[in-house]
C-alpha cells in the first residue's frame, strides 16, 4: 500500500492521473470507518488534506453565486458569511456528527461517498448546485443531479478530483432539518431541505435518506407553486399543509434498513417538510 | 514525507516520532497506542461516534480513529499524555476529580482533551457551548451532569488564576 500526501491540486491531479485506481481520502470520516472494520483495504491512497486550494471559498463578482472548496471542513460553514448567504447549508453543516467530525468532514467527502444520508446533499440538490471536477487533462462542471447516480455511486471519473461546488445565492427563506436517534452525533434517518426563491417565485424541496439518492420533489414543488404566491410570505392553511406533507411522503422512496423502517421514514420526512414550510411562512 | 514510503514521522506532544514497519493505512489511534506507546486515547467505536479517541490536531479536536496516521505528517498532534506538565494533573483533570466526573474512566481521556480544546479556544464558554463541545464524547456512566459541572468549574478556576 502507498499513501501520497500532495500539497497542491496540480500534484494531486498528477498523482490520480498516474494511478486512477487509487482511493482518494479527504477528511477520512467515511473511508477510515471502512478500513477500521476491515470492509475495505485500499492498495493506494491519495490524501487531499494538505491541498489548501480545496479549502477555499469565494463569492462571484456579481454576487449571484458562492463557490465552496470540496475540502472545506463543515466547521467552517457553520457560521459567518457562508451562513448568511446559504443558511440551509450552514444548518446542514451544524447537524453533521460532532465537533470532531465537523473539523474533518467536507462537501467533497459527502459527494465522493454519495450516501443518501449525507447531510450537505439535500441542500446541494435543492439549490441545483454545480459540481466542479478536475483531472490532469481538463475540467468538467456538472449538475449535482447528474453527479449523484445511485446509492454510494457518483459520476466522478477515476482520474478526476471533486474540487468545488457552486451554489446560487437566492433571496428567500431556506432551511434544513433531519431526524436521527439523538440530537448530536447522528446519521440521518430522514432529512429535508426547503428553499424559497422569492425572486423567481419558486420553491425547492429535496429529501435525504429516504431513497437510493437525494430525491427532488418536483411534483410537489409544481403543485405548491400553483397554490401559493411564493414571492411573499403566505398563510398556510392546515389543509394545505396536510396535503403538502402527503405529497412529499408520496415522492419519498424509503426502505427498511438497520437504522429505521420505510414507514417511519416516510412519516418523518413528511413531518420535516411540513415544519420547514411552516417556518418558511412565519412572518 | 516523500510519498509512498513506509517510514514517516509524526509530531506528537512536541516530539518527533518515527513510525516504521507499520501498515501504512493504520489509523492515528492505532499508531498512537500500538506503535508509539501512548495508550491515553481509547478505542471503542472505531467509527467516530464515541469520541474516546479524541486528540488535538493543529488546534482542533478530532477523532484519531478517523485519521489515517500517514497523512497526519506535518501536523501538531497532542494527546492526553501531552497535556500535563511534570506529571501533575491539569486544571481540567483536577476539576474532573473534584466534581466526581469520572466513573469507569474510559471516556475520560477523550473528554479531558475535548474540554482543554474548548477552554483554550473559548475561555468563558456558555452552557450551550459546553454541551456542544462535549457532544461528540459519549459517557455511559455519569449522565453528563458531573462532567458538565467539572467543565464549568475548570473554566471558573482558570478565570480566577488568570486574573
Amino acid at each position: 500500500m502507498t499513501v501520497a500526501v500532495p500539497t497542491s491540486l496540480s500534484d494531486a491531479l498528477a498523482a490520480i492521473a498516474q494511478n486512477p485506481a487509487a482511493q482518494i481520502i479527504q477528511g477520512g470520516t467515511d473511508l477510515m470507518v471502512e478500513i477500521n472494520f476491515n470492509r475495505r483495504k485500499p492498495t493506494d491512497v491519495i490524501a487531499l488534506r494538505r491541498v489548501l486550494e480545496l479549502r477555499e471559498w469565494s463569492i462571484a463578482k456579481d454576487g449571484s453565486t458562492i463557490t465552496i472548496g470540496a475540502g472545506l471542513p463543515y466547521a467552517q460553514m457553520e457560521d459567518d458569511e457562508i451562513a448568511r448567504l446559504v443558511p440551509a447549508l450552514a444548518q446542514a453543516a451544524r447537524t453533521v456528527g460532532s465537533p470532531q467530525i465537523r473539523a474533518a468532514g467536507s462537501i467533497g467527502g459527502n459527494l465522493g461517498t454519495c450516501s443518501p444520508a449525507g447531510d450537505a446533499l439535500p441542500v446541494l440538490s435543492a439549490l441545483d448546485a454545480i459540481v466542479h471536477l478536475r483531472s490532469s487533462t481538463g475540467a468538467r462542471n456538472i449538475s449535482v443531479h447528474e453527479f449523484m447516480v445511485g446509492v454510494k455511486r457518483n459520476a466522478r471519473a477515476p482520474d478526476e478530483i471533486i474540487v468545488s461546488v457552486t451554489l446560487p445565492i437566492v433571496t428567500g427563506w431556506q432551511g434544513y432539518a433531519k431526524v436521527g436517534v439523538r440530537n448530536a452525533m447522528v446519521i440521518s434517518i430522514a432529512s429535508c431541505c426547503l428553499a424559497v426563491d422569492r425572486t423567481n417565485s419558486a420553491i425547492r424541496i429535496a429529501l435525504g435518506a429516504v431513497g437510493p439518492t437525494i430525491i427532488r420533489c418536483r411534483a410537489t414543488e409544481a403543485w405548491l407553486t400553483s397554490q401559493l404566491d411564493l414571492s411573499s410570505v403566505n398563510t398556510v392553511s392546515t389543509n394545505l399543509l396536510k396535503e403538502f406533507g402527503d405529497r412529499v411522503a408520496q415522492e419519498a422512496k424509503p426502505i427498511d434498513d438497520h437504522r429505521s423502517t420505510a414507514v417511519y421514514r416516510r412519516h418523518a420526512v413528511s413531518t420535516l417538510a411540513k415544519r420547514l414550510l411552516t417556518r418558511a411562512n412565519t412572518p | 514525507m516523500t510519498p509512498n514510503t513506509e517510514v514517516y514521522q509524526l509530531n506528537v506532544n512536541g516530539k518527533k516520532c518515527e513510525v516504521r514497519d507499520a501498515w501504512i493505512g493504520e489509523s492515528l489511534l492505532y499508531v498512537l497506542r500500538e506503535r508509539l506507546g501512548l495508550p491515553g486515547a481509547k478505542g471503542a467505536c472505531e467509527q467516530g461516534e464515541c469520541g474516546s479517541c479524541t486528540v488535538i490536531m493543529d488546534d482542533q479536536a478530532v477523532c484519531s480513529c478517523l485519521v489515517m496516521a500517514a497523512t497526519a505528517i506535518d501536523t501538531e498532534i497532542s494527546t492526553v499524555e501531552g497535556l500535563s506538565v511534570d506529571g501533575k494533573l491539569t486544571d481540567v483533570q483536577d476539576a474532573f476529580v473534584n466534581e466526581g466526573a469520572v466513573q469507569c474512566g474510559f471516556c475520560t481521556p477523550g473528554l479531558v482533551v475535548a474540554v482543554h480544546n474548548l477552554l483554550d479556544t473559548s475561555p468563558t464558554p456558555t452552557d450551550i457551548e459546553i454541551k456542544e463541545a462535549i457532544s461528540g464524547n459519549i459517557c455511559r456512566c455519569t449522565g453528563y451532569g458531573r462532567i458538565f459541572e467539572a467543565v464549568r468549574s475548570a473554566a471558573a478556576t482558570r478565570q480566577e488564576t488568570n486574573k
